[in-house]
């Protein structure tokens, strides 16, 4: 019921999109022009709003996001170090989506080893989580800093198109492949959906009744690692974003069931993404950003929703 | 019947088990007793899978700990810890409801739906069923997450403390129907219980546990004495005795 209401309204949005204002001019440019930012700003967002869903089911915790702890950081990390330690000619040499694809294993795999074993281990110790996290957030920002700023200018500028990257300027040659493995991701995620609901009660019932409790975290850490990994090559980092969303997620269904909450992510964060870009670069003709249009329309429904006591 | 066959522990460099070798009987309530630290706790999470095995064998029903699927050691024995927060916001029923997913994997079919009923039932929640688990007090969550274990419908219980949180009646109306379960339906429980009384007036067969070893064990009125409980706790007690079952007195 909600979900299709989601869908319907994200349907309406996309094609308000598409068509708005659109002229008589060359449609068939404007169409394909608009289509593919659609695609991408979709795909980011599908992306944040999942990946938000799953990490704090991961660490039974409604404040921890990907971002907060580091994830997006340990992409740009993984940046710098590529093109400090081949040169920017060495990366460039490589074919995009060749790297791109190296970049999400390897993402996928550090992911697993550092945050896995932080919450398989401490995962009861939610502040001693929290402060590590955040603590490795910022070794990675730093780390990442350190080596730009050692490095040549030039190879500094491929870096920060990586990290600067905005809604503006999607980066679209990774679209097609971003799109396959944030729709693959997303299906794993939603596969492994009745799994998820046992992890989500906790180690010691999941245990009891029978889930691999330690396997399934390394899983759903990997899936969170390549739908950010996505998010971030396409559009840069985007920091409350997907707490926005999964606190809305879990407001609006009022279900802890994963089939329930994975979808409604995606489609809200679709809805929030599509519709303040829609009003950002058509009604206020681009005076602001969109993360500020996002976080504050995002943040007051998250308040609103806070105060009716409807967000623990 | 379960097997614990030379099973140490440390956590960190501290000696938690030392060569622990017991046997919980089949179709009995076996209650396992001792002072804070004995390492009750740990012994139970050890057979429950809860911690992993450092050294030493564990089986349950015949079924190796070691070799045996989780996936299938949770059809043949439920395990509840003391540690109950949940972080998702869930109503009593859909708690209750995760304790047929050994059976059912995320497709529960109308019999699954039959037990979890039953389950709330037997545990006196059905007015709560749609409450959220937030919404009601520390005991009432204390019995929905007995239900889930009950629901689980496994030969073995196992229960770390049940009666924490649990009013005079609650723990009573718990232990009677854990006895129920044992006598009427052949199934095995065992539990850490603290209020010795409740091993005293319910256990079939008593484990006794001090500084990780094992001090006695054998049915209650061969464990529960006067001489074993007072070098058992350090403080001296009596025991009298009340409907033909030992009754611990422990006023100073």
């Amino acid at each position: 019921m909600l979900l299709s209401g989601l869908a319907v309204l994200l349907a309406a949005i996309s094609l308000l999109w598409m068509f708005q204002g659109i002229g008589g001019g060359n449609r068939e440019f404007i169409l394909r022009l608009r289509g593919g930012k659609l695609a991408a700003l979709i795909t980011v967002a599908a992306s944040i709003g999942v990946a938000t869903v799953l990490f704090q089911t991961v660490a039974a915790n409604r404040v921890l996001t990907p971002s907060i702890m580091g994830f997006d950081a340990l992409y740009i990390l993984l940046q710098s170090v590529m093109v400090a330690s081949m040169g920017s000619a060495g990366v460039a040499g490589f074919p995009d989506i060749a790297k791109f694809l190296v970049e999400v294993g390897a993402m996928s795999m550090l992911a697993a080893l550092l945050f896995g074993m932080l919450l398989a281990r401490r995962g009861r110790d939610i502040p001693r989580t929290i402060l590590t996290g955040v603590i490795l957030g910022v070794m990675f920002r730093s780390m990442s800093g350190f080596l730009t700023r050692i490095m040549d200018p030039n190879e500094f500028a491929v870096v920060q198109a990586a990290s600067f990257a905005s809604f503006n300027h999607v980066d679209t040659t990774l679209l097609p492949i971003g799109a396959a493995l944030t729709t693959a991701a997303i299906m794993i995620a939603l596969w492994l959906s009745p799994r998820l609901d046992v992890m989500a009660l906790g180690r010691e019932p999941a245990v009891s009744l029978g889930l691999r409790f330690d396997t399934m975290v390394i899983g759903a850490l990997m899936l969170v690692a390549v739908l950010v990994s996505v998010s971030t090559a396409l559009v840069g980092p985007v920091a409350f974003f997907g707490l926005i969303v999964a606190g809305l997620a879990h407001g609006l269904t009022q279900s802890a069931r994963h089939t329930a909450l994975l979808p409604a992510a995606a489609l809200i964060a679709s809805i929030l993404v599509v519709g303040g870009q829609w009003i950002f670069e058509r009604i206020m003709g681009q005076a602001a950003t969109l993360s500020v249009v996002i976080e504050l329309a995002g943040g007051i429904f998250f308040l609103y929703l806070l105060l009716k006591g409807r967000i623990r | 019947m379960i097997t614990v066959e030379g099973v140490n522990h440390q956590i960190g460099s501290v000696r938690i088990l030392h060569d622990i070798r017991t046997r919980l009987p089949e179709g009995r309530l076996t209650a396992l007793i001792g002072p804070n630290g004995a390492g009750k706790s740990t012994l139970m999470r050890l057979i429950g899978r809860l911690e992993a095995l450092q050294s030493g064998r564990i089986t349950v029903a015949g079924h190796d700990l070691a070799t045996t699927r989780t996936g299938e050691l949770a059809k043949i024995m439920a395990i509840l810890g003391q540690n109950t927060a949940i972080a998702s916001r869930l109503r009593v029923a859909e708690l209750v409801g995760f304790g047929r997913w050994p059976h059912h994997k995320g497709r529960p079919r109308p019999q699954d739906r039959d037990k979890v009923s039953q389950a709330l039932e037997a545990f006196a929640l059905t007015s709560l069923a749609n409450r959220f688990l937030d919404e009601i007090s520390g005991g009432q969550a204390q019995r929905a997450h007995i239900a889930m274990s009950f629901a689980q419908d496994t030969p073995w219980l196992l229960l770390d403390e049940p009666l924490n949180n649990l009013d005079m009646a609650h723990a009573r109306g718990l232990m009677t129907l854990l006895s129920e379960l044992v006598r009427g339906q052949g199934r095995s429980v065992a539990m850490v219980v603290h209020e010795i009384n409740y091993a005293a007036a319910w256990a079939d067969h008593v484990i006794a546990m001090k500084d990780g070893r094992i001090m006695a064990e054998g049915d209650p009125d061969t464990v529960l004495t006067e001489a074993v409980l007072s070098k058992l706790y350090d403080t001296p007690v009596s025991v009298g005795r009340h409907r033909n079952r030992p009754l611990v007195l422990h006023h100073a």
